[in-house]
């Protein structure tokens, strides 16, 4: 299985990321390749700076106006913080599941065609629908009121919305920040399958302070602290024999 | 009893004290607008003081019908927010989604600013100012007329309604915002598609308050409507409107007691009405809007 992984193609890289808070240093020096179709895990203790870098890969970090970032991340060999380039055209591309759900307040059907009619590329709507909705495991509990409020969905449920809305921009990567943290354990489960068979399809860099979930669901991940990447590998070396005494100290629950 | 607890319950009188004043305060104002408006209905029908339309209470032969004053403030009312809603929505539109902080930190406090002008000024501003300017434009125009009233009364309401528009904006949460630019959004795409319609009840909470403000307006439209009672529309012309007749009145030399006198309170007591009952609407969607 280790060898599977290490021949996939590396498609989003990241190369001495730096980003600060002001003067306060969030993310430090951070080296860190994200392979095609697979799910990497990003675990650490609060305030390692895995949210920032997440948000980070599709330029989210912008709406703070003190937020510095240095360094390059590149999807497919193209520079995201190029001077060039639209912030609006990556966030195309790499799609965001946040960590409460947060539906618009539409009907679920215009909550999934949104992204595509702002960016001018939808063409059948009742099919992207219902694709997005296939595809995120909700199809079968919503088809009969398509129309009706996506806030009457339970939490579950409107997170499966979150993620089929992110679906139907056919984003290429779909980054989740700790997706499943205001969600009771059946709905979790559901999120975690989901994840698992999004992954022929798309990228996944998720984030998560639940190392179990990271252990469950990802095929690679990294840990961080303090800012630092402090390891970066295959799961299951990563839970069962980490390089690093900190990486250790953090999975067993010495500290977190 | 300890000292502390006999701090604690003089205190608790004091509040008590302090909240029963104003409890009290608009009791008795009630109590006297209902006393005298009953005593003034007893001489003139309820219904020709609501639906006539000639309001000559000064004059022989005398005529009780309120619309005319109602017309003069629904004209100040509407003129006001055609000029303020448009504004205000823009300004925080702006402020929520364009603006840096740095500029929005300026600006905030000059909307500020612009509420706490004491309305008599406004007043001069309009009588002054705007009408002369006007009067270049339109220049069969009256001296007093409403217009003049209307914009004035619609650079008052707008702070209010910026501001309150901006709250409700702001209010919305960062999840949803985040939510629409992590889909590709624009900000103008994220504003008018997804804050307006989540904002909405902040929104017709905020029109409606500021309405409210505009019929009970006083000075302003006093110094610069007129003192016409009128059914008209044309905004040209001189009206008065119902707040700037209780101050024609009441600065007069009309005999208390008397049922011109009278007047002032049945009038009063309908304004009140009117503006309790958007106040009491416009909190009931400030509070839906939560």
């Amino acid at each position: 299985m280790k060898d599977d992984i290490k021949e996939k193609e590396v498609i989003l890289k990241i190369e001495n990321l730096s980003i600060a808070y002001g003067e306060k240093l969030a993310v430090s020096r951070v080296n860190l390749g994200f392979r095609k179709n697979q799910v990497t895990a990003v675990i650490g203790p609060s305030g390692c700076g895995k949210s920032t870098l997440l948000r980070a890969i599709n330029r989210m970090n912008e709406f703070n106006p003190i937020v510095k970032t240095e360094g390059n991340i590149s999807c497919r060999g193209q520079n995201i913080y190029g001077s060039k380039v639209d912030p609006t055209d990556i966030r195309r591309t790499i799609g965001m599941v946040f960590q409460k759900p947060n539906p618009f307040p539409k009907s679920i059907f215009n909550n999934i065609i949104w992204g595509p009619k702002i960016n001018g590329f939808l063409k059948d709507p009742d099919q992207v629908v219902e694709t997005a909705l296939k595809r995120a495991a909700l199809w079968d509990e919503v088809k009969e009121r398509l129309h009706d409020s996506a806030l009457d969905l339970s939490g579950g449920q409107q997170q499966r919305l979150c993620i089929a809305r992110a679906i139907a921009m056919n984003p290429e990567i779909i980054l989740m920040d700790e997706p499943c943290s205001a969600l009771d354990p059946k709905s979790t489960a559901h999120i975690e399958d989901l994840i698992t068979e999004l992954r022929s399809n798309y990228t996944i860099i998720i984030v998560t302070h639940n190392m179990q979930q990271a252990a469950r669901i990802s095929d690679e991940t990294a840990f961080f602290y303090e800012g630092r990447l402090i390891e970066f590998g295959v799961t299951k070396m990563i839970f069962t024999k980490p390089n690093h005494k900190q990486t250790e100290d953090y999975i067993t629950g010495r500290f977190g | 009893m300890t000292k502390a607890k006999w701090i604690d319950k003089t205190l608790e009188g004091f509040l008590i004290l302090c909240v029963s004043m104003t409890a009290l305060t608009t009791l008795s104002v009630v109590l006297i607008l209902g006393k005298e408006s009953l005593s003034f209905f007893s001489h003139v029908s309820i219904v020709d003081f609501l639906f006539g339309t000639r309001w000559e209470p000064l004059l022989e032969p005398q005529s009780f019908g309120v619309l005319p004053l109602v017309c003069g403030t629904f004209l100040i009312v509407m003129g006001a927010m055609v000029i303020a809603l448009p504004a205000g929505l823009l300004i925080a539109a702006y402020l929520n989604e364009f603006a840096s902080n740095r500029f929005r930190s300026v600006v905030k406090p000059v909307l500020e600013i612009l509420a706490g002008i004491p309305t008599v000024v406004y007043g001069y501003f309009a009588l002054t100012f705007i009408t002369p300017q006007l009067k270049t434009v339109f220049p069969e125009m009256q001296v007093f007329n409403a217009a003049s009233g209307a914009i004035v009364v619609g650079i008052m309401i707008l702070p209010m309604i910026a501001s309150l528009c901006d709250d409700g904006f702001r209010a919305v949460s960062t999840t949803i915002r985040d939510g629409a630019y992590a889909l590709g959004a624009r900000p103008y795409e994220v504003m008018t598609q997804i804050i307006l319609p989540s904002a909405k009840s902040r929104v017709a909470a905020a029109v409606i308050l500021a309405m409210s403000r505009a019929i009970g307006e006083t000075m302003a439209v006093t110094l610069a409507a007129g003192a016409t009672p009128k059914m008209t529309l044309n905004p040209l012309e001189s009206i008065q409107t119902m707040t700037a007749y209780i101050v024609q009145v009441s600065l007069g030399d009309t005999p208390a007691g008397g049922i011109e006198y009278q007047t002032v309170f049945a009038v009063a007591a309908l304004l009140f009405v009117m503006t309790l009952t958007m106040n009491l609407i416009g909190n009931h969607f400030i509070y839906k809007g939560r």
